[in-house]
């Protein structure tokens, strides 16, 4: 198994470890890290870093009756069961297969395992789109309702060239796309923001990928003129 | 037992029933003499925990809070509530807290602590990092309604690590522990700057996309703070001594 060559990158991956990612962009960072075992370790070394600033805050004095609350509260609810936690991966026979599946947790438990029975919309020829549902009321206030998507483009296929107004997160869940940027497989994430004018293009097997924006994409060559008032891409 | 040793095990059991004098419960007698959960919880831990090198030093938090999952100490637990719950009411109010309110969330992270400490594993993380992330998540829950995606560990689609992760062993554990301490130490020395980029970034739910905005320094300034402060942090925490 590969481990992925495009990583989110310090500044998002402390966002993310500290807590001020929306939902949408935490569930593609959260996605990429289930197949990044690097940005994984990466995260955990923040979460410490999470843990040592917390020693170090000046404390606030909390009223006593606080406690006596707390313990009051302690028998309202059972304690959560022991989850049998499993150290060692399962040994792998040879020669037998295992399936894998194709997404990842946390992707999975919001669009479930079968991706044919999603209500895929045609965004243009070769390329369809399904809108993820998003558990939250309302995204992160400071930057704007996050956007996931499902895209699944065929082979050869891509958007037009465009920029970002905002980010957009692009995670390669199976096949792969090409950019100016570089090549992208299963676990690689794009990251576009402004400074980044591109036109992926599927690869000939095609691609299928989790996209999340904050912002809008804009078109900058000729078809954007035209698409730019009519797409909410 | 030796006379030391239960005295030393008192004055830790009394620093933790100092933070709990006012419960009224314990005025009733029912849990007459007050030091008794928590001799009781030093003594298990030290039979459990012999021949580690924490053996015979006082108990840590990671101590409490394996006594908690464990034992369900009450005692061991009003001692994780003296020293996280004044660090969480700080940390709830930089979120944008009123006093109650946080005082409320604080009070609701340390019942998951309680509930949740059976799962506490000290090989993977310190006492403090693991109440961190407990409170992080339930601030986004509870103050912007929101889920935070989450890896699951025992996924089959989960690409492993190419090393294997930790072991379970007692070097291991105390690595974690010494980790945060290592990194407190490199926190100081940061240089102010950096640090309160970290801050505004673990405490003030912006993205660094907004503190750039916010702060008027430019994104790409912000970026290379934060990498120069991980930079230095990372090498703190994996320099073992």
């Amino acid at each position: 198994m590969t481990v992925p060559t495009h990583h989110p990158g310090d500044t998002l991956l402390i966002d993310y470890a500290g807590g001020a990612l929306g939902e949408a962009v935490s569930l593609v960072i959260a996605t990429h890290l289930a197949l990044c075992p690097c940005c994984r370790l990466n995260v955990a070394e923040m979460e410490a870093i999470g843990g040592a600033l917390l020693e170090e805050i000046e404390p606030e004095e909390v009223d006593p009756s606080c406690l006596d609350a707390v313990l009051a509260r302690l028998d309202e609810i059972p304690p959560l069961p022991r989850a049998p936690r499993v150290h060692k991966p399962k040994p792998v026979c040879p020669g037998q297969r295992t399936e894998t599946p194709l997404l990842p947790e946390p992707l999975r438990r919001y669009v479930g395992d079968d991706l044919d029975r999603l209500p895929w919309t045609s965004l243009m020829r070769g390329m369809d789109c399904v809108e993820i549902p998003l558990f939250g009321q309302h995204s992160d206030p400071t930057t704007g309702r996050g956007r996931a998507r499902l895209m699944r483009m065929k082979g050869g296929v891509g958007p037009p060239r465009h920029t970002h107004r905002g980010i957009e997160l692009t995670l390669v869940l199976d096949g792969g796309f090409s950019d100016d940027l570089g090549q992208f497989v299963r676990g690689d994430l794009a990251v576009g923001d402004e400074s980044v004018h591109h036109r992926p293009v599927a690869d000939e097997e095609g691609c299928l990928c989790l996209a999340v924006t904050v912002g809008h994409l804009h078109f900058t060559g000729a078809l954007g003129l035209i698409l730019n008032p009519f797409v909410k891409f | 037992m030796n006379a030391p040793f239960i005295e030393a095990s008192i004055a830790a059991a009394m620093t933790a029933l100092r933070l709990r004098r006012r419960d009224s419960r314990f005025a009733e007698g029912r849990c007459t003499p007050h030091v008794e959960p928590c001799e009781l919880f030093f003594i298990n831990a030290r039979m459990q925990d012999t021949g580690s090198p924490t053996a015979g030093s006082p108990p840590t938090l990671e101590d409490f809070l394996l006594a908690v999952g464990r034992e369900r100490d009450r005692a061991a637990f009003a001692a994780l509530f003296g020293h996280f719950a004044p660090r969480l009411k700080a940390y709830l109010r930089r979120q944008g807290c009123d006093p109650g309110g946080a005082e409320e969330l604080v009070q609701e992270v340390m019942l998951l602590v309680w509930r949740r400490a059976e799962t506490y594993d000290p090989v993977q993380a310190s006492a403090s990092t693991w109440v961190f992330t407990i409170a992080r998540n339930k601030r986004i829950d509870a103050l912007r309604r929101e889920q935070r995606p989450e890896i699951d560990p025992d996924d089959p689609a989960l690409v492993p690590a190419l090393v294997p992760g930790p072991l379970e062993s007692a070097d291991h554990r105390v690595e974690a522990q010494e980790t945060t301490g290592r990194l407190r130490a490199a926190l100081k020395i940061l240089p102010p700057e950096q640090a309160e980029l970290l801050r505004l970034a673990y405490f003030e739910d912006k993205p660094h996309s907004v503190i750039s905005a916010e702060q008027g320094i430019p994104l790409g300034t912000v970026k290379s703070r934060l990498r120069l402060a991980m930079e230095r942090l990372r090498k703190a925490m994996r320099d073992t001594v």
